[in-house]
Formats: structure tokens, C-alpha cells, sequence
């Protein structure tokens, strides 16, 4: 048994080496995927081009206008007399958001009164998510310091003194981009992970189909989990060094810190690995071309990566879709992923989507093994 | 334990498909003896494959029994699977791993020790002309070389029965005698038993026994010459001047005032003839043609081959099931 089985691996690997190209594609794949998601993330969200109308032009405004610049996420890119300048270059798409500052800013916030109004342009949700949450934040911070300003000059505190210890911890909720990718990193991991180890198996089987080469192996003595062992070797191989290849970028890239046990990390993912490489089988078992293949991988993989919480939360979902989500491995393992790599807990935290996801592979792996049958019909 | 190396007794294959239920082979019954070289002939879509496929066990029998060595197809496939070598019609081994590759790849899953492998390779290899080819890779091979690899690929455990569907198909006719030719050494050296499937009917003319396979059964199963025996009157060769117009003369012979005629065939250019009695009809053909204005060339008699054996009992077949007895009345007249 051993003997055949590494005679099928013998052959995989030397025809997964033979075709470098392809190999080269595959490794590469993961690493494009991440940059692409990474840098688009912190682009869209920062450098929002913004429009500002401020009628006091006092010190106070100038200030605040400043300050929301120095933030980094807004750009100045038009000063417009009024409110209505605003909304039309928010209409003609020359800025996202604008910034509209009443007469007397420096009177009011003296007084207390100070208001400012953002306008953010909703029809891009991310963008007038991270707007919003940017100029709340640098408003607060402004009016901290401005209160900080008022109070050490009616002489209540030193200046060494620090009477509100808030600026620093303030400035870490400053950065909710980082906040994106550490929530997207393990998402992305874990979505990579599956479409490769789906596709790898389901093409390897059907392309052995397709060719004509099945029916050669299957008049050999080969059982056919010993072909689908023989099979799935070179892939999770493959599949490691992409898992690799994610978290070292993300981690001294991206500067991701990887919170958990890496260990912990492997085995789980090797877990979550054999869950995509039976779903990949059962996909190769039911179609017929490489085309049916392909076509209903990028189905499951995208029902899966919206209904496994890779973007949007679960919790939100309705109830019917919650469960029909169970169904995907991505929804065990993305929870496992973010408490490993983000929160840093361990298996007593994430025990129940482990055991999900364990008897998810094993039913899985019995379902294709049966489906993958010896004979033809 | 039967003593036949491949048998199949009322052996059936129903697919179902969306057009509704195909009977691919039905009730096929053939025994094979050790060491004997077995055809299964007949016309596209006959059932030949189907019928191998089922008897290797890769397909799932709807009815009756086949066994190889004894082993019954369903039951004992692994145990067939280690003892038989086989060459699948769509043949295709790996074309991106190299001849010796692709020889040591079926050796390991045939479980042949490393040592043999060292002496068994380069002996098939040789044996099938390959010797200078193991660094190639499968895929860049022409035809014919794949073939004699998928045979020595096929040889590399030491069968004692190998099923060849339609081993030379598409492969030119120099390269189609080497291939037979190697069958004819292993047959002779090794006593293997040989089932092939083949539409060719000079090869099943090498065939120790044939059966002639029909919409799924078999329309003629014997010796070659048994066969050949089967087909009434006996054969003229001759070029007509004008070939349609005797062929349609021919087909129709109360116009022509000529009885005896049983049968004809096309052969190219030339026209098969199947009548009772040479000696007497050929006279009375040649006078009744040229009255048409037509002269035959190059008549003569000829031994009819599997090939005119084959069609005439196709025909023979056909025309039984369509109107019961035209043909075969005037035979026996
Ligand atoms: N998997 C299948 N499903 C449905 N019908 C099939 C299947 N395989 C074969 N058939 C049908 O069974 C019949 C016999 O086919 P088979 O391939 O056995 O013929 P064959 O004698 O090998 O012909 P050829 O010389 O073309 O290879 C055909 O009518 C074919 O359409
Ligand atoms: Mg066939």
C-alpha cells in the first residue's frame, strides 16, 4: 500500500515539478493576492480628497483643518466658499468628503460651541466608514487638546502634568486601517488556502479524466484513496508554503504581529487544508470537464468567502443563511484563524469551530472517498 | 475454478443514460483458453469496449458473469487488476513523464521489486524498440511508439492475459506489424493470452479464435477460417468499365437474367462478387454485361478474407432481421 501510494506521489511530484510555470503561478498567486488586498485596503481608506469650506479662517480652524490633514487621512484638495460648493464636488466626484466650518470657529470653541460638519460621501461604504470614524476621532483629540491648552493656561495643572492621559491611547483607535488588514489577514489566509487546495485536487482529478489517463490508473492494483493520498501530498505541500508565505508578509510586511501559537497555528491549518482538498475531490467527482470544475469552484469559493464572515459579519446574517454557511470549511476556519493570529488565544477558546471543523473533514473525506469510485460508471 | 483464462457468460451492459436505457453488450458468452489470442471484431459502437471494460471490472455488469483466471470480474477485481495488463482504447499514460518514468511508475504500483525492475525496464524497453527513447517523454512519442510503450507498460508486472482495446488504432500500417509482430513473441515465448479488441480485419485474420460483435452480441464467434467457411457461394474479383451502373445491375440480377448471384461488395474500385458457381456463372455474367455495353476487367476468383466474411454476415444479419429470408433463401436455392 505504502509502496503505491509513493508511487503516485513519486509521479505527482515529478510532474508537478516538470510543469514549473504552473508551479511558479500557484506560489505566486497568494502573494499577489495579499498585496493587492493589503495596499488597496490602506489606499482607499487614507488620502480621502476632501473639500473645505471655512468661513472663519481663524487661528482656531486653521488649526482644526490641520490637524485633520496631518491625520493622513484627508486631503485638502479644494477650498469652496460654502456648504452648496461642497455638495457639488462631492456631486461632480472631485471629493469625497468635505469639511464646512461656520463663521466665528474660534469664538465658539472658546465658548464651548464649536461645531464642525463632515459630509462624507456614502455611496462607498468603506471610504465614509474610515472617513467617518478618522474625523470623530481627530475631532475628539483636537478638542482634547484645545481643553488641555484652556486648562493649563488658566494655570489648574503644570505643563509636565498630564491631566488627561488620553492622547496616546487615543491615537492607537487613530489607526483603524491596521485594525482592517489584522481583521482581513487571517480572512485572506484562509480563503487562499481553500481556493488553492480545492482547485489543485479537483484539476489534478479531472484532468486525469479528461486525458484519458484515469482509466490506465484504475486497471492498476491502486486503490483510489491510495491515488487521492498520492495526490493531496504535493498539494498541501504546496498549500504550506502559500500559508508560509501569507503570514511572513503579513507579519514583517505588513507588520501584522502574530499574536497566537504559530504551532497551533500549522496544525489547524493543516486541518482546514484537508477540509479543502475533500471538497475539492467531491467537486471532481461530480463534474465532468475542467470547465464544470473551475466554474463551480469559484462559486463555492465565493458563497463561501461572503457566508464564512471573510468581509461581512456573521452575526448580521439571517438565520437560514447563518447555517446554510456551515456548509463552507472558510466559516469554521476563519474564526480559528483571527483568535490564533490576531487575539492570541488558544484551543480552550476556539475547541467548538475546531471540532466543527474536524468533523467536517472527516464526513467530507468519506463522502468524496465514496463518491471516488473504483470503477468508471 | 474455471479453467479458462477469460470467460464471460451471458455477460450484459445496460447504461442508462438521458435517452433512455443502452444495451451496450447483451448476453455475450465467450471463453478463452490460456495461451490462445482471442478477437473481439466488429463495427464502431458494437460493444467491444464496453464488453472489456466490463470483464476488467471497471464497468458494473448488469447481468450474467465474467471471470479472468478464475476471478470473478466484480468480486475479485484487485486480484485481477494484479495479474492483468491492459491497453484502454482512449489510451493515454502520462505524457509528461518520460518513457522510463512512465515504465517505472506502473512498475511501482505493480509492485515489481526494484531488482526486477533493473532487469525486466530495459528488456521490455528493447523488446518494444524503445531502448533509445527513455529520456523522451511520453507525450512528445509518435503513434506508434506510444503504443508499444503502453504494451510494454502493460507487460511490466508479467500478465498472463492482457486485454488490448483497439491497440493500433490510428497507427500506420509498418508500425501495426511490429505491433504484432511483438504480440506474436510474447504469444509464442511467454504463453500469453491475448483478448484484443480490434475493427481491423487483417488482424483478427492473426487471431487464433474471433467473435464477430454486433449491436452488442456476437453475430459469429470461431476459428478465422470457420468463419470465412460461414460465407455462402464463393468470391469474384473484377474491375467493371462502369462501376455504378453494375453495382445497381448487380443488386438487382432477375434484370440482369443471371441467377446464382448472392452478394456484392464494393472493394475500392473493384467489385466482390459472391456467386454459387463460378464455372458456370461467370460465362453468363460476362455475356449478360457486355449486352449492357460493360466489360469487366482482371476477373478472377479470389479466397474470400475476414474482411468479405465479415460484411456478408453483417448483411446476412441485417437482412434476416429486417425481412426474414431474401438472401439466405437464394443461398440454399
Ligand atoms: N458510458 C456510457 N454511457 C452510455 N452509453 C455508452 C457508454 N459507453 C458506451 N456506450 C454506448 O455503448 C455502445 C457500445 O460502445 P462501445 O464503446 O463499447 O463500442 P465499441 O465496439 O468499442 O466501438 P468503437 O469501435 O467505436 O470503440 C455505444 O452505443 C455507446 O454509445
Ligand atoms: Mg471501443
Amino acid at each position: 500500500m505504502l509502496r503505491r501510494i509513493w508511487a503516485v506521489l513519486q509521479k505527482e511530484l515529478i510532474q508537478t515539478l516538470r510543469d514549473w510555470r504552473t508551479l511558479l503561478i500557484q506560489l505566486s498567486i497568494p502573494m499577489i493576492q495579499l498585496f493587492l488586498f493589503g495596499y488597496a485596503i490602506s489606499m482607499n481608506v487614507e488620502h480621502i480628497p476632501t473639500a473645505v469650506s471655512d468661513q472663519s479662517l481663524d487661528a482656531a480652524s486653521l488649526a482644526y483643518v490641520q490637524a485633520l490633514q496631518a491625520s493622513g487621512y484627508f486631503d485638502a484638495v479644494m477650498y469652496v466658499p460654502d456648504q452648496a460648493g461642497v455638495v457639488a464636488a462631492m456631486d461632480a466626484s472631485e471629493v469625497q468628503a468635505g469639511i464646512f466650518i461656520p463663521p466665528d470657529f474660534a469664538g465658539k470653541v472658546a465658548r464651548g460651541e464649536g461645531q464642525v460638519l463632515l459630509l462624507v460621501d456614502g455611496s462607498d461604504i468603506f471610504t465614509s466608514q474610515s472617513a467617518y470614524n478618522a474625523a470623530t476621532a481627530v475631532s475628539q483629540n483636537h478638542a482634547t487638546d484645545l481643553l488641555l491648552q484652556k486648562v493649563t493656561r488658566a494655570g489648574m495643572v503644570s505643563d509636565d502634568q498630564t491631566l488627561l492621559p488620553l492622547t496616546t491611547s487615543a491615537r492607537i483607535l487613530y489607526n483603524p486601517n491596521l485594525d482592517d488588514l489584522w481583521f482581513l489577514i487571517p480572512g485572506m489566509l484562509a480563503m487562499l488556502l481553500q481556493m488553492q487546495t480545492v482547485t489543485l485536487t479537483a484539476t489534478a482529478v479531472v484532468r486525469e479524466r479528461e486525458v484519458g489517463t484515469i482509466e490506465q490508473l484504475l486497471v492498476t492494483p491502486i486503490r483510489p484513496f491510495e491515488l487521492m493520498i498520492g495526490k493531496m501530498i504535493p498539494n498541501i505541500i504546496i498549500a504550506f508554503v502559500n500559508l508560509l508565505t501569507i503570514v511572513g508578509l503579513g507579519v514583517y510586511w505588513f507588520g501584522v504581529p502574530f499574536q497566537g501559537d504559530f504551532g497551533l497555528f500549522l496544525w489547524l491549518s493543516l486541518l482546514f487544508v484537508f477540509s479543502g482538498l475533500g471538497l475539492g475531490l467531491l467537486i471532481s467527482t461530480i463534474s465532468q470537464t475542467q470547465k464544470q470544475t473551475l466554474q463551480l469552484i469559484s462559486l463555492i469559493t465565493l458563497v463561501g468567502t461572503v457566508l464564512g464572515g471573510f468581509i461581512f459579519p456573521r452575526y448580521t446574517m439571517p438565520r437560514w443563511i447563518y447555517y446554510v454557511g456551515y456548509i463552507f470549511p472558510m466559516t469554521h476556519f476563519i474564526p480559528i484563524a483571527r483568535g490564533v493570529i490576531s487575539k492570541g488565544v488558544g484551543i480552550e477558546y476556539l475547541w467548538e469551530q475546531v471540532t466543527a471543523l474536524a468533523i467536517y473533514v472527516v464526513l467530507i473525506l468519506i463522502v468524496a472517498a465514496r463518491a471516488f469510485r473504483e470503477r468508471l460508471d | 475454478m474455471s479453467e479458462y483464462a477469460i470467460a464471460a457468460d451471458g455477460l450484459t451492459k445496460v447504461f442508462k443514460t438521458r435517452g433512455g436505457l443502452v444495451t451496450a453488450v447483451s448476453e455475450l458468452t465467450l471463453h478463452v483458453q490460456p495461451g490462445e489470442t482471442f478477437g473481439l471484431i466488429g463495427p464502431d459502437g458494437a460493444g467491444k469496449t464496453t464488453a472489456t471494460r466490463v470483464i476488467l471490472g471497471l464497468l458494473r455488469r448488469s447481468g450474467g458473469h465474467s471471470s479472468i483466471l478464475g476471478y470473478d470480474s466484480m468480486r475479485d477485481t484487485y486480484a485481477i487488476r494484479e495479474r492483468v495488463g491492459y491497453i484502454a482504447q482512449q489510451f493515454a499514460l502520462p505524457a509528461d513523464l518520460t518513457v522510463m518514468e512512465n515504465m517505472q511508475f506502473f512498475a511501482h504500483v505493480q509492485g515489481v521489486s526494484p531488482r526486477q525492475q533493473k532487469q525486466r525496464i530495459p528488456d521490455l524497453l528493447a523488446f518494444a524498440g524503445l531502448g533509445e527513447f527513455t529520456e523522451r517523454l511520453a507525450g512528445r512519442l509518435s503513434g506508434g511508439m506510444k503504443k508499444k510503450l503502453a504494451l510494454a507498460c502493460s507487460l511490466v508486472h508479467e500478465p498472463q492475459v492482457v486485454l488490448l482495446d483497439e491497440p493500433t488504432l490510428g497507427v500506420d500500417p509498418v508500425s501495426r506489424r511490429e505491433f504484432w509482430h511483438l504480440l506474436g513473441k510474447l504469444r509464442a515465448e511467454k504463453g500469453l493470452t491475448i483478448l484484443v479488441c480490434t475493427p481491423y480485419m487483417d488482424e483478427a485474420e492473426r487471431c487464433n479464435r474471433v467473435g464477430l460483435m454486433v449491436n452488442g452480441r456476437f453475430i459469429a464467434y470461431d476459428t478465422p477460417k470457420a468463419i470465412k467457411r460461414q460465407v455462402n457461394g464463393r468470391l469474384l474479383e473484377f474491375t467493371p468499365s462502369d462501376t455504378p451502373n453494375t453495382l445497381a445491375l448487380l443488386q438487382n440480377p432477375s434484370r440482369l437474367g443471371v441467377d446464382g448471384i448472392l452478394e456484392v461488395q464494393t472493394y475500392g474500385a473493384m467489385l466482390h462478387l459472391f456467386v454459387d458457381d463460378p464455372a458456370l456463372r461467370v460465362p453468363q455474367l460476362t455475356a449478360a454485361l457486355s449486352a449492357q455495353g460493360i466489360t469487366l476487367d482482371g476477373l478472377r476468383e479470389i479466397e474470400p478474407r475476414m474482411e468479405e466474411a465479415f460484411i456478408s454476415l453483417i448483411r446476412r444479419q441485417e437482412e434476416e432481421r429486417v425481412d426474414g429470408k431474401r438472401l439466405s433463401v437464394v443461398g440454399t436455392a
